[in-house]
């Protein structure tokens, strides 16, 4: 069994993280390589969409990721907020800047793919607003969290509004949903199940995977920056190895 | 009841407040018209066009004018220190926030609803539409109140608090705003607008359930 709690402590975590990173780069890089290998040249031509599609491998993953990464920040907040532990304030505010460029980039390729496909950059699906909403959201958080100057207040008011957030997307998701049915807006319908071919599948569940590596490399950088930042005084920060050849 | 008690005092002494200092109060209604006034200007005077866009036009000016009254929600208070001894009272905190919140929606919120008939002729919505849309004004500005008073108390203290609170809280207003909007294009469009109500109700309810509640902590957590 593992004393989960033991990491829960900078201290011990600090190291750990950096044990970690090179793994979970390798694996992005592996992972990558695989996937756009299998979206570029596994995966057959749609019959419809012709070679545009191929994008979709870059968007579903960012999509799945945007909303992924939102939950678990939702989850050290509540884990921060209830156990009152260090680590979870700085790996919510680790994952925020990843979560957001996720959301910037589902739909940025939102709009690469919609202009050839429906002949319109942006349509007002219930799908893309709420991502756009989404994307608000990570923001807001950022901007909270840049605005207040104690960082474990900044922390605190974090997790809060991350779980008010959380609460908020369902809700938010499912209005548009019915406004949009509502106005009867968009002639485009994403939502009937395409009968995809099993290797498209796998293309993307390779580069999702892709996606979660690197998502986890790059979280675990940022988290032990604000470490180093905000335990600058501590002794466990003096005696590390890395610090001290600086010094 | 100490509780009831708790919430009227904390009612009484916000809205003694606001009677004191009308001109705040006064500022944010006037907003609301002047924004609703601009609109025809810059859309067009065509009475199809003001017609289609009133609905989403007057809800969208209401929630503006409601994000600028938030920043008076708790500010004040925590600039004299009378916050740190609400929170220190031996009262339930979250009754006290529940009663500050009541004056915030009778003070920016109602008299929104009063004023929509007289937007709503500038407009040129048929009377039974402007019954509509201040029923869903009704039932909608409580929600933007409670709702907004997460933001507020999040961002007591945080430079910029007063732009950060409109980033944090607009996108959470959007339900309340499809909905509310939604309830007299819908009926205009003669399809019925109890669904909307339904919703708008439901949402109400859970909001005044957590909303107290969600303003509390962040409270605590500001003052900490």
């Amino acid at each position: 069994m593992i004393n989960w709690f033991k990491y829960s402590a900078p201290s011990t975590f600090y190291p750990l993280a950096g044990k970690l990173i090179p793994v979970f780069w390798t694996l992005a890089a592996l992972l990558g390589a695989i996937g756009l290998y299998i979206s570029f040249f596994v995966a057959p031509t749609d019959a419809q969409q012709g070679e545009g599609y191929r994008i979709i491998f870059i968007h579903v993953p960012a999509s799945w990721m945007s909303m992924f990464i939102y939950c678990i920040m939702a989850f050290w907040s509540l884990l921060g907020l209830t156990f009152n532990t260090r680590l979870s304030g700085m790996m919510t505010r680790a994952l925020a800047p990843t979560g957001a460029l996720f959301a910037f980039l589902s739909l940025w390729t939102g709009a690469l793919w919609g202009k050839p496909m429906w002949g319109a950059w942006w349509v007002w699906d219930a799908r893309l607003t709420s991502e756009l909403i989404l994307f608000f959201l990570y923001i807001g958080f950022m901007a909270l969290q840049a605005a207040i100057d104690d960082p474990r207040r900044a922390d605190r008011a974090g997790a809060l509004l991350s779980l008010v957030g959380v609460v908020n997307v369902p809700i938010i998701y499912f209005s548009v949903k019915w406004w949009n049915t509502l106005h009867q807006g968009a002639s485009v319908s994403l939502t009937k199940s395409p009968s995809m071919a099993t290797t498209m599948l796998w293309g993307m569940l390779t580069m999702a995977l892709a996606f979660w590596a690197y998502t986890i490399a790059v979280a675990l950088m940022r988290a032990r920056t604000i470490m180093l930042e905000r335990e600058g005084n501590t002794e466990w920060v003096q005696h590390l190895p890395d610090v001290k050849e600086a010094a | 009841m100490p509780v009831l008690a708790a919430y009227f005092a904390a009612l009484q002494r916000d809205l003694l407040l606001v009677m004191r200092r009308k001109t705040e109060v006064l500022t944010a209604l006037f907003f609301f018209v002047i924004v609703t006034t601009l609109l025809p200007l810059g859309i067009g005077p065509e009475p199809d066009l003001l017609r289609k866009i009133a609905p989403g036009a007057m809800w969208i000016a209401a929630l503006l004018a409601t994000l600028l009254g938030l920043q008076r929600l708790f500010a004040a208070d925590h600039a004299d220190g009378t916050l740190e001894q609400i929170v220190l009272s031996p009262e339930p905190l979250c009754v006290l926030v529940a009663g500050k919140i009541t004056a915030h929606w009778l003070v920016c919120g109602l008299p929104l609803v009063l004023l929509a008939p007289v937007i709503g002729l500038q407009f040129d919505l048929p009377a039974d539409a402007i019954g509509i849309l201040m029923l869903s004004l009704l039932i909608g500005t409580p929600l933007l109140s409670l709702l907004g008073a997460i933001g507020a108390a999040l961002t007591l203290g945080a430079r910029g608090s007063a732009l950060l609170v409109s980033l944090l809280v607009m996108p959470l207003y959007i339900p309340t705003l499809i909905f509310g909007a939604g309830a007299v294009e819908s009926y205009i469009a003669g399809l019925g607008a109890s669904g909307h109500f339904s919703l708008l109700g439901a949402l109400l309810i859970l909001a005044a359930a957590f909303a107290p509640w969600a303003t509390t902590a962040a409270l605590r957590i500001s003052l900490e």
